[in-house]
């Protein structure tokens, strides 16, 4: 009796790459239905235009490069894209919006660089810098939970907001963000950066209708679904859970020394981890298995990196929230990572493979 | 006859074979900096254009009398008489261009097309057709230029012309062409970025219409060369 010897790798992942992206999609819905609960139709009526121009604009790149258009536009990867963006964006931002966000996406971010598996950086994150760089008033109106708005938003106003920029009954993007005892709102994370240059401390803030009574009404929600979306896909092995974990504990390290250091102007760690797109970014867009790094060692340090820019970002930075830029940062610096942590190859020892290097 | 075949083909190389701002990639600093608006692009395009032939012109009248050694800082020194002029020109009769310029305008001394052109050309060959050599590649540059600023600024803000009466005097303000008009400015294509993006677009752009020219030829019949087997033993 003979063995059949085959050549490595022995273990093989079965999975194709759509069924991959279809389980990250599926795990997004714990957090779109936070998102739907607190804020309203906004996100989801973005996330479904974003899925119909990625397709559109998949189809037309495609059929442009002469590809295998039917395997290549519903392998996952541009729903996918779409629907990250979709979530990231305010809810009531204009359609336009994320027209313009998910054609960049698509069309520049992913395919002129080669389509999936060449892209460099992360598709949904460069759109939104890019979104964020060029509409800072559209990309900065974001909506206050429904139960502390002023006006009512139902389903159809908020269709019509997205398209006309104001409710059936002329509502303005403005006034629907103002609260019951009439100022505009802001996300929660914004408040108590805009509270500190106003000479507020943090337990002050905190006392913000937006946070409530825990890190941000509907915000805290909105972050543990992601986190229980992610946790699942952790659970099915879609993700390695090297790159959450050390984002993660990175965050928790670096605000816990400055919350430590000061209290009266460094927020907790929770309300780091339970706001903005802390949770999101940790499970669904570090993730990327495309411009993230590849070795566990690697995705520790690219973690950990990114973890440790979206702390510096969000304390020091001109932008209440610093994931976008963080894990753009951190694609840049993959390629660095990775050089930097091969790792050892089967029998040989680390001095040789340090040899080999050279 | 001949000559006439000199000029064309410099007025190929200068506008499109090797068009310094989309085929050499020369002067990328200004080329994406000042491109904001149509009316930037076409006062850096026509101040870099006065330079180069000015420029082109002079070492060629000099050039049996430059040591080869120091060709060089001479070369520079050259230029960079030639952009003061300007420079000053500017700062005396359009003001406000001259402002929003800022240091792009006196950075055209670096501009790595200009010296180029001094050294691979105007160098070795005659005044005329180094002077032509000048006008054209300064055409060719110019006509990047103002393809860059019109798109960005189309994308931008939506307008075409903004500000021409900085640079044509009063009466241009009439020029202003307003394409759309945007809630919000689309500054992406303000911000250098967008003009990574749009010059990236239009090499692509360049090289499918090369690719398309090159395909639609019809192909030379290359001569087969058949080797011959020599026999030395028959002798």
């Amino acid at each position: 009796m003979a063995f059949w010897i085959a050549s490595s790798p022995h273990n093989h992942v079965q999975s194709e790459t759509s069924s991959m992206m279809r389980m990250v999609i599926y795990a997004t819905i714990p957090g779109i239905f936070a998102q739907w609960y607190f804020f309203g139709w906004g996100n989801l009526i973005h996330i479904s235009l974003a899925v119909i121009t990625a397709l559109v604009a998949e189809f037309t790149v495609l059929s442009l490069r002469e590809k295998n258009i039917k395997a290549q536009l519903f392998d996952g990867s541009a729903i996918l894209t779409a629907v990250l963006l979709g979530i990231s964006l305010p809810a009531i931002a204009p359609w336009w919006i994320t027209v313009i966000g998910v054609s960049f996406a698509i069309i520049v971010v992913k395919q002129l660089y080669g389509g999936l598996g060449h892209n460099p950086f992360n598709p949904a994150m460069a759109a939104y810098v890019m979104l964020l760089i060029s509409f800072p008033l559209q990309m900065t109106s974001w909506l206050p939970p429904l139960e502390l708005m002023a006006l009512p938003l139902k389903f159809v106003d908020t269709l019509s907001v997205i398209f006309s920029s104001f409710t059936i009954d002329g509502y303005s993007v403005e006034q629907l963000r103002t609260h019951v005892d009439g100022y505009t709102m802001a996300t929660p994370l914004d408040t108590v950066k805009t509270n500190l240059t106003l000479g507020l401390n943090i337990a002050e803030s905190m006392t913000s209708p937006v946070i409530g009574e825990n890190y941000g009404v509907g915000w805290e929600w909105v972050s543990a679904g992601f986190l229980l979306g992610g946790l699942f896909l952790i659970g099915k092995k879609t993700i390695h859970w090297a790159t959450p974990a050390s984002f993660l504990v990175s965050i928790f390290i670096c605000s816990l020394i400055a919350f430590l250091y000061s209290q009266d102007t460094n927020a907790s760690t929770l309300f780091h981890w339970f706001n903005g797109a802390c949770m999101f970014g940790a499970f669904f867009i570090l993730t990327d298995p495309v411009s993230g790094a590849t070795s566990i060692k690697g995705r520790i340090v690219f973690g950990a990196l990114a973890g440790f820019l979206v702390f510096i970002i969000r304390k020091y930075g001109g932008y209440p929230d610093g994931v976008a830029f963080a894990v753009l940062i951190c694609n840049m610096a993959a390629p660095l990572i990775d050089q930097y942590t091969r790792p050892r190859t089967y029998g040989h020892n680390i001095s040789s493979s340090k040899a080999g290097k050279e | 006859m001949k000559i006439n075949d000199e000029y064309k083909e410099l007025a190929w190389q200068g506008l499109w074979k090797n068009n310094p701002g989309i085929v050499q990639l020369l002067g990328l600093c200004p080329l994406l900096a000042v491109t904001s608006t149509l009316t930037n692009a076409i006062g850096l395009g026509l101040a870099t254009l006065f330079v180069l032939i000015c420029s082109n012109t002079t070492v060629s009248a000099i050039r049996k009398w430059v040591p080869k050694e120091i060709r060089i800082p001479i070369f520079v020194l050259i230029i960079a008489s030639f952009v003061t002029c300007v420079q000053l020109l500017m700062n005396a009769y359009t003001f406000g261009l001259y402002q929003s310029l800022g240091i792009f305008l006196p950075l055209i001394v670096t501009n790595c097309a200009i010296i180029g052109r001094a050294e691979a050309y105007a160098s070795k060959n005659p005044i005329k057709q180094a002077s032509f050599d000048g006008l054209m590649m300064g055409l060719g540059f110019l006509l990047i230029l103002m393809l860059l600023g019109a798109v960005r600024e189309i994308l931008g803000q939506g307008t075409l012309f903004d500000g021409a009466n900085l640079l044509l005097g009063e009466w241009a303000s009439v020029l202003r062409v307003e394409v759309y008009t945007l809630d919000s400015q689309f500054l992406l294509a303000i911000l250098p970025p967008g003009a990574f993006i749009v010059m990236g677009l239009f090499i692509a752009l360049k090289n499918a219409i090369d690719d398309r020219v090159a395909a639609a030829k019809p192909k030379t019949e290359s001569q087969e060369i058949a080797r011959v087997r020599v026999n030395f033993d028959e002798k």
